[in-house]
């Protein structure tokens, strides 16, 4: 299992070896310093935990520090864990881009752009009602239910309220090309989350 | 620059053709890859429009060919464009010339341009 935090930068494209452009996502991907190592024993699970992005000491809480300094860590202002069965690395180690140069594909997890409160058809894709022959009923949510049996409003009834702004995972996206020494990953197509973003980058789960 | 303008820009290979306006009618060499074997097409027309910027620069090449007018949208920064060629420097006062969409004949002509 490979995973690594990055930023995303923006999109562009490339074009591959048969002059077919491809669109790109540019995604600063790392350094990351293993922060923590946890184990069954002591936490009951594996995994790593990564540190991302340089901080102020300043803006940092003294336990925060703390947690940091034992894996001799400079400030750091993003934490992620990353459940792993086995694992190489140690505490205090840095990884880079460098870690995917023989992966395929990845799962990627960011927090997904906000839209806001909006309503059932930007939210739901609901159809809505006709525009013209009288309409009178455009956007609406219309019938919420049945009659005194149920009685009540099914729990997960699609309705209106906050769209986005949600954590989002993507899976399966092609890694186009990996260049450790600027720190880049470019993927394809597109990535959940804005510009400037922090986004999880794993190992795909289902595909090689 | 960013880094996202950065690897686009160093993609951007255009540098390679001469520079050509809107209004120029232009021959492109297009690389095709037919059954395994590549051959080279060449497209001639008027640049009607030029469009994006970095990699993604394109731009839109009219004709008409047998009373049909045809576009065709060229990315210039593609591996696939062989060569272009200026056949002739046209003077218009306009960037985008979707006029010519609604000429023909006569009308659909453009000044010629003094180098």
């Amino acid at each position: 299992m490979k995973g690594l935090i990055g930023k995303k930068l923006g999109m562009t494209s490339v074009y591959d070896e048969n002059g077919v452009a491809v669109p790109v996502t540019v995604i600063e991907a790392g350094p990351c310093v293993v922060t923590q190592l946890k184990d069954a024993d002591k936490d009951g699970y594996k995994a790593v935990q990564l540190g991302f992005g340089d901080q102020k000491e300043q803006r940092m809480t003294k336990p925060a520090l703390g947690h940091l300094k034992k894996a001799g860590a400079a400030a750091k202002s993003v934490l992620r864990e990353f459940r792993v069965e086995e694992t190489e690395v140690n505490l205090g180690d840095v990884v880079d881009a460098s870690a995917f140069a023989e992966v395929n594909y990845v799962d990627i997890v960011a927090t997904g752009k906000g839209r806001g409160f909006q309503g059932v058809v930007k939210r739901y894709d609901f159809g809505g009602g006709r525009a013209s022959h009288g309409g009178g009923w455009v956007r609406r949510t219309g019938s919420i239910g049945m009659c005194e049996f149920p009685g009540r409003v099914f729990k997960g009834k699609k309705m209106p309220g906050q769209m986005g702004d949600k954590r989002v995972t993507t899976q399966n996206l092609k890694i186009v090309q990996v260049r450790p020494e600027e720190n880049l990953i470019l993927i394809k197509g597109s990535v959940p989350g804005a510009k400037g973003g922090i986004v999880t980058i794993k190992e795909a789960l289902k595909k090689k | 620059m960013n880094t996202v303008e950065k690897i686009s820009q160093e993609q951007a290979t255009q540098d390679r053709h001469p520079k050509f306006v809107i209004g120029d009618t232009i021959r492109v060499h297009y690389k095709i890859k037919e059954g395994g074997k590549e051959r080279v097409q060449v497209y001639a027309g008027t640049v009607i429009a030029r469009k994006g910027g970095g990699v993604m620069e394109s731009i839109t090449v009219r004709r008409v060919s047998y009373g049909e007018g045809v576009e065709r949208i060229f990315p210039l920064n593609s591996p696939n464009i062989d060569k272009i060629e200026i056949e002739r420097h046209g003077k218009v006062r306009r960037a985008k010339l979707y006029y010519l969409r609604d000429l023909a004949g006569k009308k659909a002509r453009i000044k010629e341009r003094r180098v």
